[in-house]
């Protein structure tokens, strides 16, 4: 096993370095940024000190890297009540950009960068596309969204900063995305896992060859194991989970590697901790919780341990890549993502395993939750593809059957499948609105 | 001996049979009969035209799940008992029978044709003759 960089090797860039860090090493500048940040966090947010005196704390309290945990969680409503500028901890002459989130839930947040954060923000997705195995001339469709949402421009910034070429399309008129992927000879693109899926559905109806493409560089939403094996195969590339969100930077705070087993979590700017999403302690290594992050040198917003609501575990074993970063297991599972029928826990990737393990059906699929006379239902649609197309109402029974099993199998619970036709279920270009939650409580 | 027919899946709601036979009118394909199978939530669209290949192209251009199956055309005697005498030869073949049904267009000259949906095809036509059932060609049930 690799435990330095090889340097001048293919694909490294020396924006990793850090990722390469002995793990000593990396925790002198992690407590030495964490200290500096609390400070600062203290100094300049009158919200986060008041958090901190209240639980009679200074940033004197922080004296190690353990230390963190004595400090006060913070979450996205405090973004939102603080709207518009509330948590900056920078004069505005000092900050250079400002991102929002679209605010479909109310008040959006409003997130802020000074020049040195952009610098950051560029230089953790530089780390993320090289960790993707994308280097200087690779020529990258940069199909996230451009605009408030930072996907689009954390994607380009660092695409370019590798040396890549950038085709600044952002998402949507897939027509056009076949065509550019084709005649301009893409190798790598960038998207949400189902507007992918949406892509290779129109490729293959079309007869469209997607070229060169070989990598595809998937966020902003949850997806499964089964669905990755499901790209792999149908697009002829590799599929690799990248994450991020924008209370912390945006995409680039963590990346799969070619390992593809986990997310390394480029921890020098951005820790991480795991945490029992009900009590707040915080949990070993390997245990299955919550990741709260910490911002360490963000300077126009720093976010002091703030709760994701993703689900995960930290894997502290050595990845065959030789990057000594920790890394996430890949977040299939959203505590607000999670849905409650008849006192199960269930989670949308569930089903969609599910489903995937019923041969020929491709995961264009919603849920909707209704009540009725105060019972809970579920009901899956699923659209029914040429491949799973039986010609006789016995097959489709026995396809519906297979589907309500293989769902019943994993959840423990029996729901009712509907087969519906191709595209009769909404696509979208962004993230995927998996459940409709009808139910009158 | 074997016919071409497409097979859609359709949803059981208001409106959805329009669809396809309006993709095929704008196509100018001509349909020769039609079938319908269904249930209380989806539905199969049984569908004999002239022009297969350029009908499926049609229909799944503007977005249908079309499946083609082949099936075979028998000639039954248009009277009372006819189609038992047929039926008796199937069983006299072995061959069962998955579903039928019958050719819009009628009887001409006290015979009818029905569509048949089996296993094997080729081996089925082939036994079927033997066994004194008129198995018609593609040019038979398409032509004047």
């Amino acid at each position: 096993m690799r435990t330095d960089p090889v340097e001048g090797a293919p694909g490294f860039h020396p924006a990793s370095a850090p990722d390469y860090l002995p793990r000593a090493q990396l925790g002198d500048l992690q407590l030495r940024r964490l200290k500096a940040i609390v400070k600062r966090a203290y100094d300049r947010v009158p919200l986060l000190r008041e958090r901190m005196t209240a639980h009679g704390l200074d940033p004197s309290a922080v004296q190690q890297l353990a230390d963190l945990g004595k400090l006060p969680f913070t979450v996205k409503a405090d973004l939102r009540d603080a709207y518009p500028f509330g948590l900056f901890a920078s004069p505005m002459e000092e900050i250079v950009r400002l991102h929002a989130s679209s605010g479909t839930t109310g008040k959006p947040i409003v997130v802020a960068y000074t020049a040195g954060d952009l610098e950051v923000w560029k230089s953790a997705m530089v780390r993320t596309l090289a960790c993707c195995g994308l280097h200087a001339g690779d020529v990258v469709q940069n199909a996230f969204g451009y605009g408030l949402f930072t996907g689009g421009l954390g994607a380009h910034y660092g695409a370019e900063a590798l040396g890549a070429t950038v085709i600044p399309i952002s998402g949507g008129n897939t027509e056009r995305q076949l065509m550019v992927m084709k005649d301009f000879g893409v190798t790598a693109l960038c998207c949400t896992p189902s507007y992918f899926l949406h892509l290779l559905e129109r490729a293959r109806e079309e007869k469209v060859d997607l070229g060169k493409l070989r990598a595809g560089v998937f966020g902003a939403e949850p997806w499964s194991d089964a669905m990755r094996r499901h790209i792999e195969a149908e697009g002829g590339i590799k599929a690799y989970d990248i994450y991020g969100l924008s209370e912390i930077t945006g995409p680039g705070v963590a990346s799969e590697c070619a390992a593809q087993d986990g997310l390394h979590v480029f921890e020098d700017h951005f820790y991480p901790e795991i945490i029992d999403p009900e009590t707040g302690a915080v949990l070993p290594d390997g245990a299955e919780g919550e990741l709260v992050l910490t911002t360490l040198s963000k300077q126009a917003m720093p976010m002091i341990r703030y709760r994701t609501r993703d689900l995960t575990t930290l894997e502290t074993a050595p990845c065959p890549c030789g990057r000594t970063i920790r890394r996430i297991r890949r977040i299939g599972r959203r505590s607000d993502d999670m849905f409650i029928v008849r006192g199960v826990n269930v989670f949308p990737s569930q089903i969609e395993t599910a489903i995937l393990a019923v041969e020929g059906v491709l995961p264009h699929y919603q849920i909707v939750l209704t009540r009725e006379r105060g019972l809970d239902e579920v009901e899956v649609r699923i659209e029914v593809t040429p491949e799973a197309f039986g010609d006789t109402v016995s097959a489709l029974e026995g396809l519906r059957e297979a589907l309500a099993r293989s769902i019943e199998h994993v959840l423990g619970i029996r729901v009712k499948v509907h087969l519906v036709e191709p595209r009769s279920l909404a696509r979208s270009e962004g993230k995927a609105k998996r459940v409709l939650d009808q139910r009158q409580i | 001996m074997k016919l071409t027919q497409l097979s859609l899946f359709l949803e059981n709601r208001p409106g959805q049979l329009r669809v396809p036979c309006e993709v095929l009118g704008k196509a100018g394909v001509d349909m020769l009969t039609l079938s319908l199978a269904d249930t209380r939530e989806f539905g199969i669209l049984r569908l004999l035209v002239r022009e297969p290949a350029r009908a499926r192209a049609a229909l799944e251009a503007a977005g249908c799940v079309v499946k083609e199956t082949e099936v075979l055309g028998v000639e039954v005697p248009d009277r009372p008992g006819g189609l038992g005498e047929v039926l008796a030869g199937f069983d006299r073949a072995g061959v069962g029978i998955e579903y039928s049904y019958a050719l819009a267009s009628g009887s001409r000259d006290g015979r009818a044709v029905l569509v048949f949906r089996v296993a094997d095809p080729d081996g089925a036509a082939r036994r079927l003759l033997e066994a004194g059932v008129k198995v018609l060609t593609r040019e038979e049930v398409l032509g004047g």
